[in-house]
């Protein structure tokens, strides 16, 4: 019980402070491993923004079920997201009848002024340490004559080089839906044995 | 009656978006608009600058509105409910049959090949919001300062974000914005 009023809770923060959908919740699940390491693993949070990707639904929502899933099972998936959720509905409730006058209340436009960017530098922050991960050997770092040689994923980087020029420059597939490249960078991983 | 068609329309919205923000307005403004006349197009972009705008994801924001506006705060529950339903069951069945997997070399290789995809769509989203969010110098350096400090020391981003929003109307206020 400890355990799921403790992923309420941290998934209420969740709710609570990030702000601008998609990947503005990933900075605070970067915050919650670290102080949960028992809870997941850098790289299997990189797992489960894969799979919230991939899958129907607010890539926020997805994110608190996995996490709350891998933690304490189907409660914990529950508990974790009713946590995430609530602070939203509290708020909108709170502001629905002057709707209006939020949207043009001088205040809120400029604390959001100051939020926007603070949700890009953490959301950046939070992508460095998936990098980090997927694309270098860490630990091989500074170690013993020739370390560098290990330290760069090769593999990884003329991967994530294809698919920034794909993503990114070619016209023809840079609309695709990420699920496209994600199956193709999963095919990549077994066939070059990553 | 009500409460079961804004439950329905809203699951609809949940099991028929992928990635959310954005790829939900079309739906969003079908199941809203179309079909049941629930808001007007005005309305609608409203909640959803809106739910931008308020703490947490922005599809249950809007669905908290919509449902609200509709049938009052059982509408406003319904709707969350219904947009959140499909994410949930569909989730701890696919983290429930990851898990029982994860141990495969096969599948250990497919997600460190994912691992790289994702790093990139990190980077492409930081791009997007970039673009649209980095506007004078003021807003960069406090990006700048966000992302290295987050880097080289640990703070919990609650912290950040106090902060900013609290830099934001100090930073309106001194008149450097937009500069």
């Amino acid at each position: 019980m400890k355990l799921l009023l403790t992923l309420f809770f941290e998934f209420f923060k969740t709710g609570l402070f990030s702000s601008g959908g998609g990947m503005a919740t990933l900075p605070f699940r970067y915050d919650m491993g670290e102080r949960h390491p028992d809870w997941f693993t850098p790289a299997q949070l990189a797992d489960m923004i894969a799979v919230s990707e991939s899958t129907p639904g607010p890539i926020g929502v997805n994110m608190a079920t996995y996490v709350g899933f891998r933690t304490a099972g189907v409660l914990g998936g529950l508990f974790a997201t009713i946590g995430l959720i609530t602070p939203s509905v509290i708020v909108v409730l709170l502001i629905a009848r002057a709707l209006k006058e939020f949207r043009s209340n001088p205040y809120v436009d400029a604390a959001f002024y100051g939020l926007r960017p603070c949700s890009i530098g953490l959301i950046a922050a939070a992508g460095l340490l998936v990098v980090r991960i997927a694309l270098f050997h860490w630990d091989a770092l500074g170690g013993g004559a020739g370390w560098w040689k290990y330290f760069f994923n090769w593999k990884a980087l003329i991967l994530a080089a294809v698919l920034l020029v794909f993503t990114r420059g070619v016209k023809a597939t840079k609309k695709l839906h990420p699920i496209v490249f994600i199956l193709a960078s999963a095919a990549a991983g077994v066939v070059f044995s990553f | 009656m009500t409460l079961l068609k804004l439950f329905a329309a809203f699951m609809r919205v949940g099991v028929l978006t992928f990635g959310g923000g954005y790829a939900m307005i079309p739906i969003l403004e079908r199941e809203v608009i179309d079909r049941n006349g629930w808001a007007t197009h005005e309305e609608l972009m409203d909640y959803y600058a809106v739910g931008q705008c308020t703490p947490g994801i922005i599809a249950v924001n809007t669905g908290t509105f919509v449902g609200y506006k509709v049938a009052g705060v059982a509408g406003s529950v319904v709707a969350t409910v219904g947009v959140v339903l499909p994410s949930f069951l569909i989730i701890t069945v696919i983290a429930g049959i990851i898990q029982n997997f994860a141990d495969i070399p096969a599948v250990k290789s497919a997600f460190a090949g994912i691992r790289v995809c994702v790093c990139v769509l990190i980077f492409n989203s930081v791009i997007k919001l970039w673009k649209s969010a980095i506007k004078d110098k003021a807003a960069l350096v406090l990006c700048l300062a966000v992302f290295a400090l987050s880097i080289f020391f640990d703070i919990s981003p609650i912290i950040f974000v106090v902060l900013c929003g609290a830099a934001g109307i100090l930073l309106t206020r001194l008149g450097v914005r937009g500069k």
